[in-house]
């Protein structure tokens, strides 16, 4: 008997409850009436069979008669319905799609053969920095270290793709033999590049990706065996990588040998990138202090080198920057405030709705529906809600990731957008029920509590019950403190951007197209060369209408970040080498007025200056500071190279590095003057030209001045300046831009959410207003009671936002430029918005309050 | 709170459960356990509705509107107060002969086919 009626729990509760006792009875009969133990079993097995069938049946009956309802109750409240469906989408999508990017940057593994084995060393210094390492701690960790299993270098690179279509600059990676199988990743076609092809006697091979495959090649498997041309030099085509394959970064087409010769093993020039894969069983930890080990003992052996370097081994998988870090949790966070206020708001909003529809459950309870029957009815009505709102919010999330995207600039080697799988969705599906749940059940429960027959007279005044009271306030004040963190958030955000905004580059992008066209290094060797092409370029654009000037430069301020070289001045040689660094470029003539960098005195390179003439430079005014402060520079001379170079002009500082990073002083040289073999790193590439016509129109006429000079060269990087300029800025934008549309559906909701619990107090208590009008308050008493509890409210709300703002500013330093965590501007005005938005969300109610007219709310008694 | 009543049509064909349990409360009122008894009886044993199917078919009819609960009960002394006694209303008899009807038409039909011989054998439906 306890077995049936254990097994009959499985029923729904009102089935149970309506039908349970006579089952029971009627098992029992049965039961006595078969009184041999195998008619006994045969009972229960037909029992336990009956009710696995038609209990969940009796479950689906109810389940579709309650959606059947909860469809007639959606449909007649329309306009509520959709708002609860929009509010839920909005917290949904912006959830997963927080979710989504994070899980794809911080969480999920990388697409490579047991990921977790991957670990990337750099060479590290005392100050927590790290760089490249140099060929001869790579060839000392790979011919040491027993931690790993393979262990592979490569360096990034660019070159041109002659011959197929027009000539074009392609991104691509000089990589090691074991690369590939250090990876663990296989080709689409052909084979990976091995350790035979990284040798000097090796052909040249190239491995090229899917994209390249597909838009020069027309995916043709022929390609195998071709010959194509990068810079000059012909390569065999050996195989093609798999469109997932995006190492060491997304932009990546071609992977050639890298060859080491004996003579490039040195410790001073650090250039490599190096991957390894440990041994299973080996952590990352022994890894880790094993290259550092072996570093030190060079050290200790030649205290010429590795001085204050060793090796540091890390994860692969934490190739994120800290600020990408930072930033994702924030985004985390501002999402699943923004889904809790969505359900909290959704919470008072159907119990305020609830308790409105009590009598119609009241009238179902007097009519024998069970409490069970009445949350599970309501708990349907919601759950629906909340599915239709997790439809609607996955496609919002769906369209929100590529933006979400923008904002994290990654260096991983993976894809940039995240993949919409079944994790994602099984996220998506999961918080919907979490929704449901939040907003769904708890009012549910709550309503039904109060649902007894008393709510059937009129007098009786439902949801009033102080436990219920103390509930929605709470929910208000959540809400109110979740849009203050937010909005502080979004301030300190928007600060900051305004901040670094306000950075002055030191050059005028205003007006200032640029393009890049990388000469191939055999072709060009001899200066002569270059400058002929130069010329020729220089004379062409400057000769088009609308433009003012023209130049060639090596590298772009913001886009060529290093060129970082040692000075040697007479006077300073005992200073240690980091302090006496300088950003090197060459120029052609009137690159400063160009870019409208100030010349403060002395003279421009100028076409005069050749490599016959007296080595010159034009140096900025910091690079001054720091060696002659408060003299006259001109004519004095350092050495860069064994060579003295004579200052013959101070330019002012720019920040190369970008606006929110300190750049080292700043050294041009002519052009004109360079060596003829060697520092092809620094050969000018960049033509900049200031023009008032746009881009678009100037472009045509500049391909064809290019192609006249030279129809091999392939032009890229094609952009105005001010769009360098912005690229800078662009990521804070869009935090801002995020955070703000999170921060203002969080205020507006917080702010419908004290409305409407507000009315509902007001239309609840009208009575008691009526009678205090009667016996004498005064309409301003009744005003200020009601905005006193709004205030209240809103105080609390604030004081905790605060609190949270405070907490959470330590984890937005990172992204702050300097301003403080707890900047006084920013929670000033979230604490005003707050209140503001508290004052108009109160006054419609308090304005209510005050129309309510005694006679009628009496009388009406 | 439910939808709209439903007519006649809306519920035919009906489930031989219904069909079962509406003749079994033609005769008289019936608690559950009776109506199971009764359906043995009428089918020589072939046709034994369990619990699960018998309550839940109640639960829908009761819906439906085709039977009530009566508060008439027997004497106290054959009476057991855990039982819920059971009665056929108008509509649930007008649903019945209704589809009394539709399977006599349907036999029609077969008869018309050639399915049906004169000395039929009784089946369940």
């Amino acid at each position: 008997m306890i077995l049936y009626r254990a097994l009959l729990r499985l029923y729904p509760a009102s089935f149970r409850e309506e039908y349970g006792r006579e089952m029971q009875a009627n098992f029992a009969r049965r039961w006595r009436l078969a009184p041999h133990p195998i008619g006994r079993m045969m009972l229960l097995i037909v029992a336990l069979v009956d009710v696995l069938g038609n209990a969940p049946a009796a479950h689906m009956d109810i389940v579709r008669q309650d959606l059947a309802t909860a469809w007639q109750t959606i449909r007649r409240a329309r306009v509520l319905s959709a708002t609860v469906v929009a509010v839920t989408a909005v917290g949904i999508g912006a959830t997963t799609a927080a979710f989504a990017v994070a899980d794809h940057v911080l969480i999920r593994p990388l697409p490579y053969h047991e990921p977790h084995r991957l670990v990337k060393i750099w060479q590290g210094d005392l100050n927590g920095g790290r760089s490249e390492a140099s060929p001869a701690n790579y060839r000392d960790w790979r011919d040491h270290a027993r931690s790993f299993e393979r262990i592979a270098a490569y360096q990034p690179l660019s070159r041109n793709l002659i011959g197929a279509g027009t000539p074009v600059r392609l991104e691509g990676a000089a990589v090691t033999g074991e690369l590939f199988a250090t990876l663990g990743v296989t080709p689409l076609l052909g084979r990976t590049i091995t350790s035979e092809d990284d040798r000097e006697s090796s052909p040249l091979t190239v491995v090229i990706s899917e994209r390249l495959w597909r838009t020069r090649f027309a995916a043709d498997a022929t390609v195998i065996g071709r010959s194509v041309t990068l810079d000059d030099t012909a390569h065999v085509v050996i195989g093609v990588m798999p469109a997932r394959f995006e190492f060491p970064t997304r932009l990546v087409d071609v992977w050639i040998p890298q060859v080491l010769r004996s003579d490039q093993y040195v410790y001073g020039n650090p250039f490599l990138n190096t991957v390894a894969r440990l041994k299973p069983g080996v952590s990352r930890e022994q890894a880790d202090a094993e290259v550092r080990a072996i570093s030190q003992a060079v050290a200790l052996a030649n205290p010429q080198v590795n001085k204050r370097q060793f090796g540091v081994a890390l994860s692969l998988r934490d190739e994120v920057a800290p600020q990408a870090r930072a930033l994702l949790w924030i985004l985390v966070t501002a999402a699943a405030s923004l889904l809790l206020i969505a359900c909290t708001n959704l919470a008072n909003l159907l119990l305020t709705r609830g308790l409105a529809r009590q009598k119609e459950f009241a009238v179902r309870a007097a009519l024998g529906a069970g409490r069970h029957r009445l949350v599970r009815q309501l708990f349907t009505e919601h759950a629906l809600l909340a599915a239709c709102g997790g439809i609607a919010g996955a496609g919002i999330a769906l369209a929100g990731i590529p933006a979400l995207v923008r904002l994290v600039p990654t260096s991983l080697p993976t894809s940039e957008t995240p993949a919409v799988d079944v994790r994602l969705l099984t996220f998506a599906m999961a918080i919907t029920i979490l929704t449901a749940i939040a907003f769904g059940v708890i009012p549910a429960w709550r309503i039904s509590r109060q649902s007894d027959a008393r709510a059937l007279h009129d007098g009786v005044r439902a949801g009033t019950g102080r436990r219920t009271a103390r509930l929605r306030s709470s929910l208000v004040i959540a809400q109110v403190s979740l849009s203050v963190l937010l909005l502080v958030g979004c301030g300190l955000l928007l600060k900051a951007m305004l901040k670094v905004q306000s950075i002055d580059p030191g050059f005028r992008a205003h007006r200032v197209l640029t393009l890049r066209t990388t000469l191939p290094l055999k072709k060009y060797e001899n200066v002569s060369l270059r400058h002929q092409f130069f010329g020729r370029v220089i004379d062409g654009v400057q000769a088009l209408p609308g433009v003012t000037s023209v130049a060639y430069v090596s590298g772009l301020p913001m886009v060529q970040r290093g060129g970082i070289w040692v000075i040697n001045v007479a006077g300073f040689e005992q200073l240690p080498g980091e302090e006496r660094l300088a950003s090197l470029r060459f120029v052609t003539p009137r690159f400063f007025e160009t870019l409208g960098i100030p010349l403060r005195s002395g003279r421009d390179v100028a076409d005069s200056d050749t490599q016959a003439s007296l080595p010159i430079a034009v140096v900025s005014e910091s690079f001054v500071r720091q060696y002659w402060p408060g003299q006259n520079a001109l004519g004095r001379q350092f050495k860069i190279r064994g060579i003295d170079w004579t200052i013959v002009g101070i330019v002012g500082d720019i920040r190369f590095r970008g606006l929110e990073r300190r750049s080292e002083a700043q050294v041009y040289m002519a052009e004109n003057q360079m060596p003829d073999r060697g520092l092809s790193g620094y050969w000018p590439r960049e033509l900049v030209i200031k023009s008032d016509r746009s881009l678009e129109a100037l472009l045509p006429a500049i391909r064809a001045i290019i192609a006249s000079a030279d129809p091999q060269q392939p032009i890229s990087n094609v952009q105005t300046l001010s769009m360098v300029l912005s690229d800078e800025t662009a990521p804070r934008r869009v935090q801002v831009r995020v955070l703000g549309v999170f921060a203002a559906i969080a205020f507006l909701l917080a702010g419908i959410g004290l409305h409407g619990l507000l009315a509902y107090s007001v239309s609840q208590r009208s009575r008691e207003i009526g009678v205090r009008m009667a016996l004498g308050a005064e309409r301003r008493t009744i005003l200020a009671m009601v905005m006193r509890s709004g205030m209240q409210l809103a105080l609390a709300g604030v004081l905790v936002g605060s609190a949270l703002a405070c907490a959470a500013g330590r984890w937005l330093q990172a992204l702050l430029a300097g301003v403080s965590p707890t900047d006084f501007a920013s929670f000033g005005g979230a604490v005003a918005l707050a209140l503001f938005m508290t004052a108009v969300g109160s006054l419609l109610p308090a304005l209510k309050a005050v129309r309510v007219n005694p006679l009628q709310v009496i009388r009406a008694e | 709170m439910a939808a709209t009543e439903p007519t006649v049509d809306d519920l035919l064909p009906l489930q031989p459960a219904t069909f079962h349990i509406l003749m079994a409360l033609s005769e008289e009122d019936r608690h559950g356990y009776a109506i199971i008894q009764d359906i043995a009886a009428r089918t020589d044993g072939a046709i034994r509705l369990s619990a699960g199917t018998l309550y839940r078919s109640l639960q829908r009819m009761l819906e439906q509107g085709l039977i009530e609960e009566t508060e008439d009960r027997p004497a106290p002394d054959e009476d057991d107060e855990r039982r819920r006694y059971y009665r056929m209303t108008k509509f649930g008899a007008t649903v019945a002969r209704a589809e009394a009807s539709r399977l006599q038409e349907l036999v029609r039909m077969a008869r018309a086919s050639g399915f049906v011989t004169r000395s039929a054998p009784r089946s369940a439906v």
